[in-house]
């Protein structure tokens, strides 16, 4: 394995790392209107209070990685996607200062304000990384200089929406079933039902996705045919897509959500197999696809990064692990709560 | 003005920096203040020091938030707006923007949860632990973005090659990049910086709470802690400023040029401007009261050499004067108010009236301003004076921009940012009043009367006045007004 793939797996792990982490805070932001009282609507926030932040880190780092490693894929893919980023930017202010301003006054029409401003920006979010994902799924008019020479419409193709329905709904039962996790009594009953409505979404949602990528986009397919291994991950997805319902019926929800966050980290790597060796496909000519070596920086930067990497990411892993294991089992309300 | 992409780019990021950077100073300077309160309480278990942090947490957490929120803005602008800058720089300020987020944010995120939401859930040691790194990440953000930032001012251990893209900057030597010509001295000034900003704001909320007669004791304490590490870091930042000024003289003659509106060079000594009116069309410094021979005697250690002019530099590559011309004389009169105010704050402290002085106490308050503007004016100082450059010598700001993207676009971007900014800006405010006005009630209240080990603070505190103030009298305080 040479650098660059190396940097491209690590890219992979960064974004699955990120969509398993923020995908189950972005799905409390959207079931956020679901909880009835005010009570209950402080019971989700706080469910998340203290992780979000570090689970956004996470894409950040993906971002800066990205940069770092593929500086001509960064460039090319986010000017490319212009306004829909800069919409996803500010959904992700709203719902930062949503959370932070929302229990500052107890006022209810301010609550109902950042309530409604919490569920949008996470929803619009979460619909925005899946056509992002989409996008890259069906590659993008780029040229032979990588300069994208689409518009916003090229964005906007019915299959982009499809993965960002997905997206969607992928999220609404992570989120789901991470709230189970973290509630009591009647709010959790109340839960249970939905991690079942929203599994089922997911379920019909993926299936469709499934089928429409297979028939439609051909090379998505390709390295599955060159690299057999890769039918390891399709296996390891479909197990765990299955493992969800079981655990919900056997009534082991901790099982549940791990099902749940290897199937997202699945769906990631699959999209990352689908890509390889490109990171941005041109739609234009498969010539002009910004691969993992025309778009790298030197070997020189891609070693002393993965030095970087290899320092860094114990310490992250640990303090990730510090964290989750301070802020384990139920939601708690208190006096530092939001 | 003409609507192109370049200016609007430039203002796009200008409001969306700027925005951006009221909230990472406050977090080091404070973070510095929290750590120096934890230590206090864990020293003399004086459970008056943990409600002093946990008040002043709170005020943090609301400002790490926006600072998070604004900060992300920033890391995607360089692809969206800057496509041929960030494929021309990818190599080289690409790891020190990884390292920032590996080392830093993820530091500073994960044990904020623990500062924030820890309190009864952690022991106060493994508190103070998180505290000292969220802190200390701070700061590492800091390095990183300082690093990156000088080595577009000073580019150092890269060499171009011709990619096949486009030719671009690539690493040779790590360190040599790492500590270019310019970082070390930015980043301490930028530090000093973030704390006098620190120092003034916390003396600010206090001096507030003195002026209504509520929390004083907790009032004079944060204010005493406040004023040493304004003074301590007002001495420091004329030292340090002068050391830049040094490496700017050497590495960016164009900008210090422009800082001191010296258009032509002469023969004789260069003198240094204090005040004056930059008249760009006719190349010159009206009304300009300047000390003779004092700029070539700081640069060159005599004052009979001349500075390098901007004369020297053909037009298309000087940078805008007036607009460095003024942020920089603007930094430094508010540097030399920084130093009056913490000597007359002094002068009063050992008169014994420092808390009894309400016009004092008043301007106190207000002051506060002045480091949030001079870490915006010295930004834009040196930022202004690179120009027209956006990689020192090398790539054009006018190059740098996205191919893909167009006027309208951004024109659009730059319209939703100051409409969405200008909310959360006044939000912000909002919330942040409502805090202040608040007061540390409800952490003040599960104080207990006991006895403590006194600090060197509270020795120091009941110096300020006559007859020192003692906790009961801090609770025996009128009862809050909390109106609205």
């Amino acid at each position: 394995m040479d650098l660059n793939m190396f940097w491209f797996g690590l890219l992979g792990v960064l974004l699955a790392g990120y969509a398993i982490l923020d995908g189950f805070d972005l799905g409390v932001g959207m079931l956020h209107l679901g909880a009835r009282t005010d009570l209950e609507r402080r019971v989700f926030m706080n469910s998340i209070g203290p992780l979000w932040d570090g689970n956004e880190v996470w894409l950040v780092t993906f971002g800066g990685a990205l940069f770092a490693a593929f500086p001509h894929a960064y460039a090319t893919a986010f000017s490319a996607f212009y306004l829909p980023f800069m919409v996803l930017l500010f959904a992700l202010i709203f719902r930062a200062v949503s959370m932070e301003f929302r229990s500052k006054r107890t006022s209810a029409a301010w609550r109902k304000t950042w309530d409604v401003a919490f569920f949008a920006a996470s929803g619009l979010a979460t619909l925005l990384f899946g056509v992002a994902v989409g996008n890259s799924m069906l590659g993008l008019p780029i040229d032979a200089s990588l300069e994208f020479q689409g518009g916003l419409m090229d964005l906007l193709q019915p299959y982009a929406l499809l993965v960002g329905t997905l997206t969607v709904t992928m999220f609404l039962m992570h989120g789901s079933i991470y709230l189970y996790l973290k509630t009591e009594g009647e709010l959790q009953s109340r839960i249970h039902g939905w991690m079942w409505k929203t599994f089922g979404a997911f379920l019909v949602t993926y299936m469709a996705t499934t089928v429409v990528t297979l028939v439609t986009i051909p090379h998505a397919a390709r390295n599955f045919g060159e690299y057999p291994l890769a039918w390891v991950l399709v296996g390891l997805n479909i197990l765990a897509i299955a493992n969800i319902p079981r655990a919900i019926y056997l009534g082991r929800p901790m099982y549940a959500f791990l099902s749940s966050c290897a199937t997202i980290a699945a769906l990631i790597f699959l999209f990352g197999m689908a890509l390889f060796p490109n990171l941005i496909y041109s739609s234009l000519s498969p010539g002009w696809s910004a691969d993992i070596y025309i778009s790298a920086s030197s070997q020189k930067t891609l070693s002393i990064m993965r030095t970087i990497a290899f320092i860094g990411m114990p310490f992250v892993l640990t303090y990730t692990a510090i964290i989750y294991w301070t802020f384990r089992g139920k939601v708690n309300l208190g006096k530092f709560s939001y | 003005m003409e609507l192109d992409v370049v200016f609007l780019s430039r203002l796009q990021f200008a409001l969306t920096i700027m925005f951006h950077y009221i909230f990472p100073p406050l977090a080091i300077g404070l973070g510095a203040l929290l750590v120096i309160m934890e230590t206090t309480y864990m020293r003399t278990r004086d459970p008056r020091y943990r409600a002093m942090a946990k008040f002043w947490t709170k005020i943090f957490a609301v400002n790490f938030a926006m600072g998070v929120a604004t900060g992300i803005v920033m890391e995607f602008q360089f692809g969206t707006n800057w496509a041929v800058y960030s494929r021309y720089v990818g190599d080289v300020f690409g790891s020190a923007l990884a390292a920032e987020g590996i080392f830093a944010f993820f530091l500073e995120s994960g044990f904020l949860a623990v500062v924030v939401f820890g309190w009864d859930k952690v022991s106060d040691r493994m508190h103070w632990f998180s505290t000292l790194m969220v802190a200390l990440g701070a700061v590492f953000s800091a390095i990183w973005i300082v690093v990156a930032n000088s080595w577009q001012q000073t580019p150092a251990g890269f060499h171009i090659v011709n990619n096949p893209i486009m030719p671009r900057a690539e690493i040779t030597d790590f360190w040599a990049m790492v500590f270019n010509p310019s970082s070390v001295d930015r980043l301490v000034h930028v530090l000093i910086g973030a704390y006098i900003l620190g120092g003034f704001f916390v003396m600010s909320v206090s001096a507030y709470y003195v002026l209504k007669g509520r929390h004083i004791d907790f009032a004079r304490k944060t204010f005493f802690l406040g004023l040493i590490l304004a003074t301590v870091f007002s001495l420091a930042a004329p030292i340090s400023g002068h050391f830049q000024a040094v490496t700017v003289s050497q590495t960016q003659p164009a900008k210090l040029a422009a800082f001191e509106g010296h258009y032509r060079a002469g023969t004789g000594g260069t003198p240094m401007s204090i005040v004056g009116v930059v008249d760009e069309t006719a190349e010159k410094v009206k009304y300009n009261v300047a000390v003779p021979g004092l700029l070539s005697l700081l640069v060159h250690g005599d004052a009979d050499v001349p500075v390098t002019a901007l004369d020297a530099f053909p037009r298309e590559d000087r940078p805008p004067v007036a607009l460095s011309y003024y942020n920089y004389h603007l930094m430094i009169a508010l540097g030399m108010y920084f130093l009056l105010f913490c000597l007359i704050a002094w002068i009063h402290y050992f008169r014994k009236t420092l808390f009894t002085a309400r016009w004092l106490m008043w301007v106190s308050v207000f002051s506060v301003v002045g480091p949030f503007i001079a870490n915006q004016t010295g930004w834009v100082a040196a930022e202004v004076g690179r120009q027209p450059w956006i990689v020192y010598n090398l790539l054009r700001t006018s190059d740098a921009v996205s191919k893909a993207v167009q006027a309208e676009q951004v024109l659009a971007s730059i319209i939703l940012f100051i409409v969405i900014y200008a909310l959360i800006f006044l939000v912000w405010i909002t919330v942040l009043n409502r805090k202040i006005k608040t007061g540390p009630v409800e952490e003040m209240s599960e104080v207990d009367a006991g006895e403590h080990k006194r600090s060197w603070i509270d020795a120091a505190t009941a110096l300020a006045a006559h007859g020192a103030v003692s906790m009961t009298d801090a609770q025996a305080a009128p009862p809050e007004t909390g109106k609205e």
